[in-house]
């Protein structure tokens, strides 16, 4: 069983290494693409682009402007004379918020009278305007004065203290996201063509000949592939850890071990795309879809899931990149083990168990 | 004229006996836009918190109660010791933890300030950035409430998007996603198949002339994703309600000069690779991730370093992105889209001019 086993991998690792572009691509590309995404991506906000109108030309008016412009959060992008300027920046997107002094701000402010500013802003990237609204909020709340009632009492503050990621870097908690994505996508593709490519060419009914089991094949054709995609995702989280300041906190068997459970997930769901497919054509295309779009969008990488409605939280329990990312920034950002995410490690046993049993039963019928 | 004809027709009915590959054209993006239009949400509801009241007063109560009453946040654990706090946080179970030390209550009735401790979860820093916010914001209405008002208020006024929903900024999104891989993937596959099968060289000794070929064999396509936006716009206008503010005609026209792009890349991917495989990594690697990560589809375009930021200028997708949200969102038309337009028209030629080079130098 093991040599027969072994011989499928070592005819499958011949091959690769024939296809000197392949193998590279494979072994090198992660790391590329890591190099690459992991600086453009972020979600932390700076140089909104900010139009100002200011009705009032009072010496508060301008404070307040300074203020905003002295954030480091805005870029001002035009001082307009009224609101019917603002319609064709905010159109064209040249303008992202606007700060609208109303006449006689400045007045009330000295009269110890209430008032208010207008903040107008472009809506249609909520989580970015929610966050320049924050930033908006601020700004005011540190300019403006206190009324107090003679009943008042202390007001309230908060000590934020932030584990795992002090500063909050976006950086730090995509970056591991990034590795789980480029993994998954690697790994199918590596693996998407590999049975699929036999039944098109007909040597297929080659192997069908010899005694091979079909299990034995599957793994055979797997193992090289697993070879390759550890090495380069042992590359992708030393370059995380080198450039992207992403942590190691817990320890370095535990994190392979997650990944090698992980990566033959997804060598394995590849396989069973191969098994499938009758031609190439469909293989691609279903094993693009079903690595790329899923783990981007169903893995908690970019978007929590805890906020997804409830059938689409049910879904994400068969993307099994939902449940490595857990693993993984649990052992880097935050440094735990087994016990706080043993339950993620079971489910990638069982769904690359699964996976490989699919596999092995429709190949089965087809030998 | 005829041959490009006969091109297509072949085309048609090859994909036509395909029983897999139509599901795959018509079912699945619509699935998909089903489902990940659901999931591309960035509104954070009820963020997981954990509560610790050292100071059992009257006051601390009713702040504790504030959180627990809000809509931000679901209270999954109540304690009286703050090590309690630290496995919650470690397994994920609750991502803030709010901890109200002895003292507050007397603090704030002497007219001092009440400093409570908020401990944040950063490992996901969305949810820790916004459980913060959250957190500020009523720890700032209760202030109010107890007396003391900022005199200055900032009035939001939210154009496009009111409720500021993710959805309907991510869904027009994903829409764009969906036609483009698959335009390009079809077409990159349709190609190179006929060159490892070997077929290319037979259709090339007959009086075909390689710019027919190319138009037959890209047109089917550019049909198939026509098609396909017609079957997601149902998905798109009535399941995630995105409104449509701008005219059809505008984004079915605007549509064209993006495939006229997927469907280049696709031409030159089959160029320049050799078996399906080569192509499947090209197009992934090369051509669909900078398009995913570079388009401003999630991550916004502004937050990244200059450099990357013109790089984005050569990615198609971009601007498509920007012409859907304004189409849709903003319904704006070409009086405002014409320079995404024109970039979409300028960068499809020089693709598809590239990849004529390529295709004829295959051939001599």
């Amino acid at each position: 069983m093991i040599r027969r086993t072994l011989a499928i991998a070592v005819k499958e690792l011949l091959q690769l290494f024939r296809d000197l572009r392949t193998t590279l691509t494979l072994l090198v590309m992660p790391m590329v693409l890591l190099l690459i995404y992991g600086y453009a991506l972020s979600f932390d906000i700076r140089h909104v682009r900010l139009a100002i109108v200011d009705h009032d030309g009072s010496r508060a008016a301008r404070d307040v402007q300074q203020a905003y412009l002295r954030s480091g959060y805005f870029d001002l992008v035009g001082l307009e004379r009224d609101e019917g300027a603002l319609d064709p920046l905010f159109d064209s997107g040249r303008a992202q918020a606007a700060l609208v002094i109303p006449d006689g701000y400045g007045a009330a402010l000295a009269a110890g009278r209430r008032t208010e500013l207008q903040f107008v802003l472009d809506g249609s990237d909520a989580q970015t305007a929610t966050t320049i609204l924050g930033y908006a909020r601020q700004i005011v709340a540190s300019v403006s004065p206190v009324l107090r009632t003679p009943t008042a009492l202390g007001p309230v503050a908060a000590r934020p203290l932030v584990w795992y990621n002090p500063d909050l870097a976006s950086a730090r908690f995509l970056v591991p996201g990034l590795v789980a994505f480029i993994l998954m996508v690697t790994s199918v593709i590596a693996t998407a063509l590999a049975v699929v490519r036999e039944k098109e060419r007909g040597t297929m009914e080659s192997l069908r000949a010899t005694p091979l089991l079909a299990l034995e094949l599957l793994i055979g054709k797997t193992l090289p592939y697993l070879a390759v995609a550890s090495l380069s995702a042992a590359g992708s989280l030393a370059l995380a850890w080198a450039l992207f300041d992403v942590p190691l906190r817990g320890s370095p068997f535990w994190l392979a071990v997650v990944t090698l459970l992980f990566l033959a997930g997804g060598l394995g769901w590849g396989v069973l795309i191969s098994t499938l497919a009758d031609t190439q054509q469909v293989a691609f295309q279903v094993g693009l879809l079903s690595s790329m779009l899923p783990t981007l969008l169903l893995s908690g990488f970019i978007f929590p899931i805890s906020s997804m409605p409830p059938v689409v939280q049910a879904i994400t329990h068969i993307v099994p990149a939902r449940y490595f990312l857990v693993a993984l920034r649990g052992i880097v950002l935050k440094g735990t083990g087994p016990e706080a995410w043993g339950m993620q490690a079971v489910a990638l046993i069982v769904y690359g168990g699964v996976v490989l049993l699919l596999a092995t039963v429709r190949t089965v019928r087809s030998l | 004229m005829r041959g490009i004809l006969n091109i297509l027709v072949k085309e048609l009915l090859q994909l036509k006996r395909d029983p897999k590959i139509l599901p795959i054209l018509f079912v699945a993006p619509v699935v998909q836009l089903f489902i990940l239009g659901f999931a591309a949400t960035t509104d954070i509801k009820r963020v997981e918190l954990a509560v610790c009241d050292l100071d059992r007063t009257a006051a601390s109560r009713s702040l504790a109660e504030a959180f627990t009453a809000s809509t931000y946040f679901r209270v999954v654990a109540t304690t009286d010791s703050q090590d309690e706090l630290g496995p919650l946080l470690e397994r994920g179970d609750a991502r803030v933890a709010l901890t109200i030390p002895a003292g507050y209550g007397g603090d704030r009735a002497a007219g001092r300030t009440g400093v409570v401790q908020l401990l944040a979860d950063g490992s996901d820093a969305t949810t820790g950035t916004v459980g913060l916010s959250y957190a500020a914001t009523i720890l700032q209405q209760i202030t109010e409430e107890d007396g003391l008002r900022p005199q200055v208020e900032l009035r939001p006024i939210v154009l496009y998007n009111p409720d500021l929903k993710s959805r309907n900024f991510m869904v027009p999104g994903v829409l764009a996603m969906i036609i483009m891989v698959m335009t390009m993937m079809l077409t990159a596959m349709a190609l190179v198949r006929e060159t490892e099968i070997g077929t290319m060289e037979q259709v090339l000794v007959t009086p075909i002339k390689p710019i027919h070929l190319i138009v037959g064999k890209l047109v089917p396509y550019a049909l198939v994703g026509l098609v396909e936006i017609v079957t997601a716009m149902p998905v798109v206008l009535l399941f995630f309600a995105v409104p449509m503010r701008g005219s059809y005609l505008t984004l079915f026209l605007l549509t064209l000069p993006f495939m006229l792009c997927t469907l280049g890349i696709g031409l030159l991917v089959s160029t320049l690779a050799r078996t399906q495989q080569q192509a499947m990594m090209l197009t992934a690697f090369v051509f669909m991730l900078p398009q995913v990560y570079l388009s401003g589809f999630v991550f916004p375009i502004q937050n990244m370093p200059e450099p990357f930021q013109w790089v984005t200028y050569a990615v198609p997708l971009r601007y498509y992105v920007t012409i859907l949200r304004g189409v849709f969102l903003k319904g704006v038309g070409f009086a405002v889209l014409w320079p995404q337009a024109l970039a979409l028209v300028a960068l499809g030629a020089a693709i598809l001019t590239l990849a004529r080079l390529r295709f004829r130098r295959r051939l001599g």
